[in-house]
């Protein structure tokens, strides 16, 4: 009789696990906390039924993105959103949302290991958005709360606005190196605030 | 670059952001088994190219992800309208509701 094959626990590892990310007075780049990230689309139904499961109610529309102290509803298009749990496991959101959804037709689909969270801030931080992201950032345009799907350069991104100087980008793991370097980059060479 | 008013974001967004998508309203014939190969090939290949004034499917690819359908001048490259699928052409003599520069 054979020995049942011993299971080795793999840590996980991050795209950007061992980098010194871009700090400096006018601006800092970290991560965001890990998270639970899912993509639902539903219709207006399910977003509702969504929002009362989530604890926090989903954008009908473009626009703030829905936050409470941990978790926050990104409106991605007309029928989709993302859904983010700072620091808790999937399969616990998972769980809640699945109930709350079974009399909707929807899809509800884990991306919390597709993408990261990158955390920008200071003075700098929309100039060296702005260095890849052609979207309007003042604030008439963009302000505090907002978020939206846009381009980052080549790379898709969603860019929230979690403060008059602090954005938060989610971005897809194997885009993180180039967004981070052209972040980086963008602002080393901005000319003086 | 142009900006572009997607009706689903109901705001102008920069072109980067959008994918062309041929011509807008191609009915496709309700029974193609009842076509000729002509009247089929006319209807998977045949599109019109004005010079002028063009109705055309446009995506909000790196937005809301959302086809939508634009009047655009092919002249001039401006846009007159931009307006939900499944919604009928706006007149383009009216004013426009999609502009932008
Ligand atoms: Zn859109």
């Amino acid at each position: 009789m054979p020995s049942p094959p011993s299971t080795t626990a793999v840590a996980r590892r991050g795209p950007l696990d061992g980098q010194r990310l871009p700090g400096g007075a006018s601006f800092t780049l970290g991560l965001a906390p890990a998270a639970a990230r899912f993509i639902l689309r539903g219709d207006a139904a399910a977003r509702t039924a969504a929002g009362a499961a989530f604890g926090v109610a989903l954008p009908a529309r473009l626009g703030p993105a829905g936050s409470g102290a941990a978790r926050a509803a990104l409106w991605l298009g007309p029928d989709e959103w993302l859904l983010v749990g700072e620091g808790e496991p999937p399969a616990d959101l998972e769980r809640g949302l699945v109930a709350a959804l079974s009399m909707h037709p929807h899809s509800l689909v884990d991306v919390s290991q597709r993408q990261i969270g990158l955390d920008l801030a200071g003075p700098l931080a929309a100039r060296a958005l702005n260095a890849g992201c052609p979207l309007d950032l003042r604030d008439q345009a963009f302000p505090v709360g907002m978020a939206s799907r846009t381009l980052f350069a080549k790379s898709e991104i969603v860019l929230w606005r979690r403060g008059a100087l602090r954005y938060h980008v989610e971005v897809g793991r194997s885009f993180a190196q180039y967004v981070v370097n052209h972040l980086d980059e963008a602002a080393r060479r901005a000319p003086p605030l | 670059m142009l900006l572009i008013r997607c009706p689903y974001c109901d705001m102008a967004r920069p072109e980067l952001e959008f994918r062309y998508g041929g011509q807008a309203h191609v009915a496709r014939p309700a029974d193609p088994a009842t076509l000729d190969d002509a009247a089929w090939g006319e209807f998977l290949y045949v599109r019109s190219n004005p010079r002028g004034v063009a109705a055309e499917r446009w995506r909000h690819a790196a937005g809301c992800g959302r086809f939508f359908n634009c009047l655009r001048d092919t002249v001039s490259d401006r846009i007159l309208a931009t307006y939900p699928a499944g919604a009928p052409a706006p007149d383009p003599a009216a004013p426009a509701s999609g502009s932008g520069r």
